[in-house]
Order: structure tokens, then C-alpha cells, then sequence
């Protein structure tokens, strides 16, 4: 009788109470003078499905944590407990392996003081797990027999069981939100713990980056810790390279496919643009690292350039910047096609040619929701890792030549958290305090943008 | 049935009447088609400077459309298609070798809902004469926007903030701004579509009278659901049903004798 024994009787017994009350409700209709009752038998059905199972699943849920501390309890009250080690590792394991055998999960002991609590721990599991079940089964067995004493044909079962439907689904929408705050919670809390190691002076202003993580964790050099190159080269790969690529020809795809291109071409441009933006960023990744990085150093040296790196922020930001386009190409598309057509009528009727239409007017109008694509966009390159894991360097150089090789926030995350310090090393704990920087900027980007976007769509509405 | 006929509005303002002369604009036998829709049917008329033409007609009979078809703001709709004949100054402008661009420019338009460029009031009247080079130099530039906004009877209301946005005036004051805007090029012939429609009394009465005095300079065409507007301020009025142009005529004849039952009909609102 474990637990899904339980969950499974407990759904059991819904189901037969939604069978029954749901032909109840099907003979109430029967009976009705007008084949008509207030609310549908299936909705009976489900009333007393959800008072039965709900409940008891509820309970069974917060029922099964006290009953292992009960289990536990009462063990060791048992006398044979009481020659068990006072605190530590030692007890621990002898409880918990006596606990395996007892439940079936383990077969034999290896600590012979283990043995002797086999037997109290099934005493007592048994126990706690009959009074579990007698108890799931009173809550499911009270729950029925009120949803079914309001069985009549004019109880309105259907708003009922709306009710419960919209509970479900607020529910499920504060997952994601209950989940990122949990996310946030435990960003900020590793934060906080960084900073009491390193300031966050030596750390958003410091120039200089080199996190050692075989280093005296309790005695970590600041200097150290400067992630001023980190912020620069994201900002040169996602923000300046990347955008370089992106904005020109997302812009000019956008006004190609909203304004010249005829209806047929643009029902299979346009898809195939999207269809870009799906491509896994470890594909582009590899394209960045193993093409166009080698094609970038080749043309380098062809040059002139003496040493170029083979892991050159030029690179990384190329690729991103083409992953980028699909992006903003949408966003302008939607920006420009949200521009009234009187606009554009009006500039026409002027005696404007296309062109200048879109350079003159539309363009211009629908340029805050633009602005706002190309600042989700820069959010989402200085977030993007899988590229720069692959095509970026390790190296923190502060440099503004292109074809250096420059690291990024995403990049170092990646490196310290795999790496072999040990997770209470300051090291480590710096990636924490790199994501929640990173965090707070794209949040901050997004959250501007999304508040632009928001004012240009009420001006044309 | 009564026989006597009840017009709307006291005669046209203007009581000297102007020697037709020769037509601005003559269409003959123009024929819109929407894909395979007709929405005009052979229409022919003739258009003068100097006067001021108004198309009335049910909604849907095609008065928006034939307008369109006047400076080929049609061609911006893929499905619209025009067959016949219309001529600026004895000139086809659908022949091959028309520009557009510089018929748009002499045929300027003023539409239903004002639509001012979001754009400063300065930027919506020097958008015209930018984009043809009409002005050299900031100095003229700055006199073709004055003049276009005291022509329109807009300028003492904007002159103390013409670095303003355009979208950010009234309703009345948007429309008398696009009316500027489209006499800043200097145009020959101003087609207006229900300019007045989305207007309060007063600022109707404001377009009504601009129309007047700008009909000495120009060939001015007005499509209205107004009968009294069209009684007041046009000298010709052209009756338009079911895609077809049923009468057109003195605007004084149409509203007090009409040759077409179907006519008197519709301006005694008898029409349903
Ligand atoms: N873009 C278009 N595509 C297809 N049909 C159209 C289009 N524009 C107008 N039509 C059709 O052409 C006919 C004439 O329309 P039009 O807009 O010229 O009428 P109107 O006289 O201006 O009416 P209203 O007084 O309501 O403005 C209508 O039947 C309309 O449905
Ligand atoms: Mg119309």
C-alpha cells in the first residue's frame, strides 16, 4: 500500500462518483418536464470527480512529509535506538538504510545496528500508511457525499466546475512566474554572497579578469575579479558586431518583403525567414566557429594583419547577427505594416514615389517599434551562449579591434561554472553575480522596449 | 407625392458664374474595375479651374473610386483596373509615358481622415516641395510653408509652434494642414474625399469657406454625402448611382431642376 496505491484508489473512487452522478443527473433529466436541467451531467460528473479526488489527493500530498517525520519519531523512541551515534553522517545512514530495507527498496543491511531498527521502521511505516489511507479515504468518502447531497437538477454544477477550471489555469500561469522569481531569489542570494568576498566596485569596474579557482577560496585577490573586458565584449559581439549585421538587413528585408515583394513571394519568403530563427544556436555556433572564424583570419592575413586570433570577436558577432536577422526583420515588419495605409496614401498622393514613401514616412513612423525589435534583439544577443561558446575566446582582452579575440558574461558563466573550483569559491560564486548583472540588463532592455512598443501602438489606435 | 421640390440649402455662395472655358481634366468613357468587379461604369466629365465640382451619390456608387482614378491613386490597389480616357490638359495621364509622380504633383488630393505625417507641422508642408525640389534654399522653403498655411487659414493658429507634431492638432486643424501640405506643391486640380466628414460644424465651416477661396487658383473636385455642402459650395454637381454618372450639371440646376427622377430623388432624400 505505498503512496501511488493511494493516488490510484483516490482516482478509483473519482471516477465512480463521476459516473454515478453523472446518470443521476442523467435520470434528473429524464425526469425534468422539459428534458432540461440547470447544468449538463457531465458536469455533475466532474463536480463530484473533483470533491472526491481533489481533497484526498490534497491530503495524501502533505500527508506523506509529517508521516516520515512520524516514522522517524517513533523509531527513535524504539529502545534499540538508543545506542545509535548522537548526530552526523553515521546516523544518518544506518536510519536511512534500515529505512530502505524496511520499505522494501534495499534487501539486506550493512551496519548491524541497522538491523535492529529494520523491524521498528516497518512497524511504524505500516502504521502511519494505514492511518494515511483510512484518512484519504474519509476525506474522499465526506467530499463525495457533499457534492453529492447538492446533486439536484437545479444545482448549477457547470459554474462550479468553472470555477475550478479557472483556478487550474491561474495556476498554471504562476508556475512560470512563481518559478522565475525562485530563479531570481537564488541568483540574488549567490550574489550577495560573492559580493561579501569581492566588492562590486573591484567588480563592475575593474579592468582586468582572471578568476583563479585553485586559489585560497577565504583569501580572494580583487584585482582579480574586474569584469569590465566580460561587459565589453559582449557588448561588441551582441550589441555592436551582431547589430551592425542584423539591423541593415533585417531593416531591408522587412520593407523588401512589407512593401515590394509580390503576395505569392513573400508566402514563402517570409516563413523561410522565420523559419531561420529556429535553427538551434549550437548549428550556428558551429558555422561561426569552424567557417566563418577560419575565413575571418584567412582574409586577416591576406591583408596584411599580422597574428590574427582564429577566435575573433568578428566572427562571433557576424554569426549572431545573422541569427539576429529573422528578429528584426519581423519586428520591422510588424512595425511598418502597423503604420496606417492613409499614411502612406498620403504621401503617395503628394506625388511620392515608393521610396520615398518608406524612407520619409514610413520608416520614420514606425520607428519607435523598430528602435524597440532592435533593443529585444540586442537583449537576446548579449544573452545568446551557445555562439560564443563555440566561436568566442576564453581571453578577457579589452580591446576595440574586431579582429581580437574578446570574451563575454555568457562565455565566463559557462567557463567558471564547469570549471573545477569548488562551488563555494569565489570563482565559482562570480558567475552568479555575472548572470544576475546580465539579467538585469536584458530585463531592463525588454522591459523599455516592450513599454515603447506599447506607446507607438496606442498613437495609431 | 408632393411635386415641389425642397432644396436643402439656400443657392451656392458664389452667384457670378464663371465661363466654363476649357476643361482641366476630361474623362470620357472611364470604366474601374476592382479584380472582376465594376465599380464605374463608362463615365464620362469634364472638370474646370476655377470651379468647383462635387460628387454626390449613395455610399458605394462609386464616387471614391472614379476620384482615385483622377490621379491614379488606383494604381496603389493591385486588383483596380481603369479602361477609357482621362486627360489633364489635353494630356492622357494613362498613357505610358505619364509620370506619376509628377501627375500626383499636379492632381494633388486631400482625403477623408486627415492624415498628417507624425511629423512637425513644418516637415508636413515642406514635404511636398522637398521630395520635387521645389524650394531652394531654406528661406523659400520657409515662405512656401507660410503661404500654404495662410492660404488654408492655418497659420495664425500654428505660426508660434510649427516645430509641433502634426498629429497633434485637431481634427479640423489636421485637415486644414492637409489641405495645406497638398497646395504647398502647387497643384493645378485638389481632389477631396469627404473632406469634412470626420469634422465638427464649425471646422466644417471653416473647410467650406477655405474651398471657396481656393477655388479661384485651382480645379477643385469634392466627393460629399452632404447635400447642403454641396449646395454651398460648388458651382457643378455631378450625381453618381450605382457606378454610373446619372447627371451632371450646374449645381443650381441639379438642385432645383433636375433632369433625372432618380436625381430629385436622392437630394429630397426620397431615396432609400
Ligand atoms: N479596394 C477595393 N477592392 C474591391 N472593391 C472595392 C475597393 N474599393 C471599393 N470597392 C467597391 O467599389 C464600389 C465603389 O466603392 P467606392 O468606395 O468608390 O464608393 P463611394 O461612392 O466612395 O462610397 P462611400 O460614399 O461610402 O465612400 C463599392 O461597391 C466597393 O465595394
Ligand atoms: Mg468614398
Amino acid at each position: 500500500m505505498s503512496a501511488s496505491t493511494l493516488l490510484l484508489v483516490v482516482l478509483g473512487l473519482g471516477l465512480a462518483g463521476w459516473l454515478v452522478a453523472r446518470s443521476r443527473a442523467v435520470m434528473f433529466r429524464r425526469a425534468a418536464s422539459n428534458n432540461r436541467i440547470a447544468s449538463l451531467p457531465n458536469f455533475h460528473g466532474w463536480y463530484a470527480a473533483i470533491w472526491i479526488a481533489v481533497p484526498a489527493i490534497l491530503f495524501t500530498i502533505i500527508w506523506s512529509p509529517i508521516a516520515d517525520a512520524l516514522v522517524t519519531q517513533s523509531v527513535l523512541a524504539h529502545p534499540a535506538a538508543a545506542d545509535l551515534p548522537a548526530f552526523g553522517i553515521a546516523r544518518e545512514s544506518i536510519l536511512s538504510e534500515a529505512q530502505a530495507v524496511a520499505d522494501g527498496s534495499a534487501n539486506t543491511v550493512f551496519n548491524p545496528m541497522a538491523r535492529e531498527l529494520v523491524e521498528p521502521f516497518r512497524e511504524a511505516l505500516g502504521k502511519y500508511r494505514v492511518i494515511g489511507f483510512v484518512v484519504a479515504l474519509i476525506i474522499a468518502a465526506v467530499g463525495g457525499a457533499i457534492a453529492f447531497l447538492r446533486l439536484r437538477p437545479d444545482f448549477r454544477a457547470r459554474n462550479k466546475v468553472e470555477r475550478t477550471v479557472l483556478f487550474v489555469l491561474l495556476l498554471a500561469s504562476l508556475v512560470a512566474i512563481v518559478t522565475t522569481l525562485g530563479i531570481v531569489a537564488s541568483l540574488v542570494f549567490e550574489t550577495i554572497r560573492f559580493f561579501g568576498m569581492v566588492s562590486p566596485i573591484d567588480f563592475l569596474f575593474g579592468t582586468h579578469w582572471a578568476p583563479n579557482p585553485m586559489s585560497n577560496p577565504d583569501n580572494p585577490d580583487p584585482s582579480r575579479y574586474g569584469a569590465i573586458p566580460l561587459f565589453w565584449g559582449t557588448l561588441f559581439i551582441g550589441a555592436i558586431i551582431a547589430m551592425i549585421v542584423a539591423i541593415p538587413i533585417g531593416m531591408m528585408s522587412a520593407i523588401y518583403l512589407n512593401q515590394y515583394a509580390p503576395a505569392r513571394m513573400r508566402t514563402w519568403l517570409k516563413p523561410a525567414l522565420e523559419v531561420l530563427a529556429g535553427v538551434p544556436t549550437v548549428v550556428y555556433g558551429y558555422f561561426a566557429a569552424l567557417t566563418v572564424a577560419p575565413a575571418i583570419r584567412d582574409m586577416a592575413l591576406a591583408i596584411g594583419v599580422s597574428n590574427p586570433s582564429s577566435e575573433s570577436a568578428l566572427a562571433a558577432g557576424v554569426v549572431m547577427g545573422v541569427m539576429i536577422i529573422p528578429f528584426v526583420s519581423s519586428m520591422a515588419d510588424d512595425s511598418i505594416t502597423a503604420v496606417p495605409q492613409a499614411m502612406a496614401d498620403g504621401s503617395l498622393a503628394m506625388g511620392a514615389t515608393q521610396n520615398e514613401t518608406i524612407k520619409r514616412v514610413l520608416v520614420p513612423a514606425a520607428l519607435p517599434g523598430i528602435v524597440a525589435g532592435v533593443m529585444l534583439a540586442i537583449s537576446r544577443a548579449i544573452g545568446e551562449t551557445m555562439i560564443v561558446v563555440m566561436a568566442a575566446s576564453f581571453a578577457a582582452n579589452l580591446s576595440a579591434n574586431p579582429l581580437d579575440a574578446m570574451t563575454t558574461v555568457t562565455v565566463q558563466i559557462v567557463a567558471l561554472l564547469t570549471g573545477e573550483g569548488s562551488f563555494d569559491h569565489p570563482a565559482t560564486l562570480a558567475a552568479f553575480a555575472l548572470g544576475f548583472v546580465l539579467f538585469m540588463v536584458t530585463l531592463g532592455l525588454n522591459f523599455i522596449a516592450l513599454r515603447v512598443v506599447k506607446r507607438f501602438r496606442e498613437a495609431y489606435e | 407625392m408632393s411635386e415641389t421640390l425642397v432644396p436643402p440649402a439656400p443657392a451656392p455662395l458664389s452667384a457670378e458664374e464663371v465661363p466654363l472655358g476649357e476643361p482641366k481634366m476630361r474623362a470620357r468613357d472611364v470604366s474601374v474595375y476592382y479584380g472582376e468587379k465594376q465599380a464605374i461604369n463608362s463615365v464620362s466629365i469634364d472638370v474646370h479651374t476655377e470651379h468647383v465640382s462635387a460628387f454626390i451619390g449613395p455610399s458605394g456608387c462609386g464616387k471614391s473610386t472614379f476620384l482615385r482614378a483622377l490621379n491614379r491613386m488606383n494604381d496603389t490597389i493591385p486588383s483596380a483596373r481603369v479602361q477609357g480616357q482621362i486627360e489633364l490638359d489635353g494630356e492622357d495621364i494613362y498613357a505610358s509615358g505619364m509620370d506619376v509622380v509628377q501627375l500626383r504633383a499636379r492632381v494633388g488630393m486631400v482625403f477623408q481622415k486627415p492624415n498628417p505625417f507624425p511629423k512637425s507641422i513644418y516637415d508636413n508642408i515642406a514635404y511636398g516641395p522637398r521630395i520635387h525640389g521645389i524650394a531652394e534654399g531654406k528661406n523659400e522653403l520657409d515662405a512656401i510653408v507660410e503661404r500654404s498655411l495662410i492660404r488654408a487659414g492655418l497659420w495664425e493658429e500654428v505660426k508660434d509652434r510649427l516645430t509641433d507634431s502634426g498629429t497633434a492638432l485637431s481634427g479640423g486643424q489636421q485637415q486644414r494642414l492637409c489641405i495645406a501640405r497638398a497646395i504647398a506643391v502647387d497643384p493645378e486640380v485638389i481632389l477631396m474625399d469627404e473632406p469634412c466628414s470626420a469634422l465638427d460644424p464649425i471646422a466644417t465651416a471653416k473647410i467650406e469657406e477655405l474651398i471657396d477661396e481656393l477655388r479661384g487658383s485651382y480645379a477643385i473636385v469634392i466627393v460629399t454625402h452632404s447635400m447642403q455642402q454641396a449646395a454651398r459650395v460648388s458651382q457643378r454637381t455631378a450625381f453618381f448611382h450605382l457606378g454610373t454618372l446619372v447627371e451632371y450639371g450646374s449645381t443650381s440646376d441639379i438642385f432645383t431642376n433636375p433632369r433625372e427622377v432618380r436625381t430629385k430623388d436622392y437630394i429630397t432624400g426620397r431615396y432609400g
